[in-house]
């Protein structure tokens, strides 16, 4: 030990997981607290890079949706969303409102089956003590049998839209390859009315669930839309007063490269860290929920502290199982095959650019087509890259509560409280991947 | 132990799922056969499943289904390590049976390529090339697909607990598409599509949803892409190799063809 060294030992705490469990993807955990403060909270991305925005360069807009869904085999849809969107907005294309219809309920299908996955797969067995569904079933057989037919139902909806619950067919620019009938659809409805009592149930099963004290002020951000809760349209706001239009998440936000770890992360221009996902719908649109899931948020008393506590996104998900299948229902109920499936466009040059929300948030895509209307480059900021940071924040500030806790016990719950915001790794890796790399 | 492997006097078989480069859909269509998910967590010890299960393996495994592509150094090593610890490989996916999309970076030289995603590539650690799981160890079984069928994945499970050769189909998409009963989208509507080539699997989705197969199941045995291009209208040259190159693009004669039209649509900076 030198001279100029302290006398007293710094004490240090390190929790590490090297591989995170029960998310998407690959990523790990590092916290490193000194003398009681935290001075490293990083979420590790050491998932491989695939390199999406380099491959779409000098394709249509068409063969666009079908490479970009293979970024994220639980949101193929997401991808599908955001780009079509963003290239009839482009290309100046007005879809036929029975194609707007049914790719909201093509979306609904997917938020079914990926928030069902989340709450009962990857997120409740932290709550309950498992390690896994499949551990939980042997005590609570018929809960998990009902969180399967839930994701079911989400998956029949996909499937029958578009072809297969994973990397969906039917999508094209202008409208779909192929729409269902009226007869089609309506087979569904059993299933979705049997679906939504049991996401009534997940309603009343999370909010009961024991849930770890945590409380902050997040900024939050997510698409508002006039009439609907948002999905497919919307302006981009946030809990400070934020008012974007769809095309322009830029005016607002960047991906920067961060110095303490080169990695990619979105941040306000100011700098600020903000949270997306089911909290951030609910804070700033929960007035367009579905009645029935309006009804459920009121009864579960807990509209507040899902916009506080990261952990009750567990019940804003649930939330919105209700929401998303309500919804599938009253679409179906409405629906009217498309004219035609269709409507015809002209490739071109010109910017591309729109937000959805995909089930963990906004999902923001911007493409600059060249004179035949090809990719020139693409920017494809996926929810998990913007959340990044305001869980790195989020775990900074929640360090001190489980510091008396034993070792694998506070990991625990570092573990659970990054589960919380649902991160796809698999989605971010190819901005996010930098940080581990590093390192070496 | 679950009624039937006490019957039966054996153990169950260790299962590991694992991943590398891919988007973790193939793995999610184990989690999707909703209605025999409980019944094979009975007849399997799923000992390794990161994306499902919080308890870990690193080995040995009695079947490892592996998804994803070789990518990374890192990978490559982990590979090798888990190919000594199970009896059985399997891969899953596009990714890991053919490369999958991010395999038509390898047509492009990786350093410039990387430079136009990160602002700083020379921190990115990546193999030159995306490449297929058998190209390093061998596979015993591979399920193809972008997805994997969750009918072929339940039938591979199956001949596994009765210890029997999986029945997997090697038709062309065309095959299926004629049993369906749909209407050729070729002689049609002029439409190109990759079904006399491309191995079934899917149900011939695309052309029963009206468009054109695009391959993702990758070449059947014996496909003669050079013939289909010859003879096929509306495949020329230029549509069929922006159609080949997709998610099976590096699989052969995919890969030959695309190399005799100059690469893929954008492989050149």
């Amino acid at each position: 030990m030198t001279a100029s060294a302290p006398r007293r030992r710094a004490r240090t705490r390190r929790f590490e997981v090297e591989g995170l469990t029960r998310v998407e993807g690959e990523g790990s955990l590092r916290i490193v607290i000194r003398d009681g403060e935290v001075i490293e909270a990083q979420l590790g991305i050491f998932e491989a890079p695939r390199y999406f925005e380099r491959l779409v360069r000098g394709r249509t807009p068409d063969e666009v949706l079908d490479i970009v869904a293979r970024i994220c085999g639980i949101c193929p849809v997401a991808y599908q969303m955001s780009a079509v969107h963003a290239f009839e907005d482009g290309v100046g294309i007005e879809i036929d409102p029975a194609v707007r219809a049914l790719r909201r309920l093509l979306y609904c299908g997917e938020w079914i089956e990926s928030h069902a996955l989340h709450v009962y797969f990857l997120h409740a067995p932290d709550f309950m003590g498992y390690a896994s569904a499949i551990e939980l079933a042997r005590d609570h057989r018929v809960l998990v049998e009902r969180a399967l037919a839930l994701k079911k139902a989400g998956n029949h909806l996909v499937a029958l839209i578009g072809g297969r619950p994973i990397h969906p067919v039917s999508v094209r620019v202008g409208g779909f390859y192929h729409t269902p009938t009226r007869a089609e659809l309506t087979a569904l409805r059993p299933e979705l009315t049997a679906a939504l009592d049991i996401a009534l149930e997940t309603v009343a099963v999370t909010t009961e669930l024991n849930t770890p004290d945590f409380s902050r002020e997040p900024r939050l951000v997510s698409l508002r839309h006039p009439t609907d809760y948002p999905m497919n349209e919307g302006r981009i706001v946030s809990t400070d007063g934020l008012d974007l239009a769809p095309t322009d998440w830029e005016r607002a936000f960047a991906e920067d490269q961060v110095g303490w770890s080169n990695a990619l992360q979105a941040r306000t221009h100011a700098g600020d860290v903000y949270l997306l996902g089911p909290s951030s719908r609910i804070t700033l649109a929960g007035d367009k929920l579905h009645p029935r899931a309006a009804e459920a948020l009121a009864q579960s008393g807990l509209a507040d502290e899902i916009r506080r506590n990261p952990f009750r996104s567990i019940v804003a998900r649930a939330i919105e199982l209700v929401h998303a299948t309500a919804v599938a229902i009253d679409i179906i109920d409405d629906y009217r095959p498309p004219e035609r499936p269709a409507t015809p466009w002209n490739p071109g040059p010109g910017t591309a650019a729109w937000a959805t929300e995909a089930p963990r948030g906004l999902l923001f895509h911007t493409y600059e087509l060249d004179e035949e209307g090809r990719v020139a480059t693409a920017r494809i900021v996926p929810p998990t890259s913007q959340n990044q940071a305001a869980i790195e924040a989020d775990l900074t500030d929640f360090a001190p509560s489980v510091l008396g806790l034993p070792h694998d016990e506070a990991t625990h719950r570092f573990e659970q409280l990054i589960r919380s915001y649902d991160p796809c790794i698999s989605c971010a890796t190819h901005f996010l991947d930098l940080r581990v790399e590093d390192r070496r | 132990m679950s009624p039937t492997a006490r019957r039966s006097g054996r153990r169950r078989p260790r299962v590991g799922v694992v991943k590398f480069a891919s988007c973790d859909g193939c793995q999610l269509t184990l989690l999707d056969l909703e209605d025999d998910l409980l019944a094979i967590a009975e007849r399997f010890d799923i000992v390794e499943f990161p994306e499902a299960t919080s308890r870990r393996s690193a080995g040995p495994f009695d079947v490892l289904l592996v998804e994803g592509s070789i990518s990374t150094e890192e990978q490559l090593e982990e590979l090798l390590r888990l190919r000594r610890e199970s009896t059985t490989l399997v891969t899953i996916g596009a990714c890991a049976t053919a490369g999958g999309i991010q395999a038509l970076r390898n047509w492009s030289e990786h350093g410039p390529w990387a430079a136009t995603v990160y602002p700083r590539p020379e921190l990115i650690e990546s193999l030159a090339m995306a490449t297929p799981v058998a190209d390093h160890v061998t596979v015993d079984a591979e399920l193809r697909g972008c997805p994997i069928d969750p009918q072929q994945l339940l039938e591979l499970l199956t001949a596994l607990v009765v210890g029997r050769r999986p029945q997997l189909p090697d038709e062309s998409v065309c095959a299926e598409c004629k049993r369906r009963g749909a209407t050729c989208v070729v002689v049609s509507q002029g439409t190109a599509c990759l079904g006399p080539v491309t191995r079934t699997g899917c149900g011939a989705l695309c052309p029963v949803y009206g468009r054109g197969c695009y391959g993702c199941f990758g070449p059947r045995n014996d496909a003669n892409v050079v013939s289909l291009i010859a003879n096929t209208a509306g495949l020329d040259d230029s549509v069929a190799s922006t159609r080949l190159a997709g998610f099976t693009a590096w699989a052969e004669p995919f890969r030959s063809v695309i190399d005799d039209h100059g690469g893929p649509p954008g492989a050149k900076p």
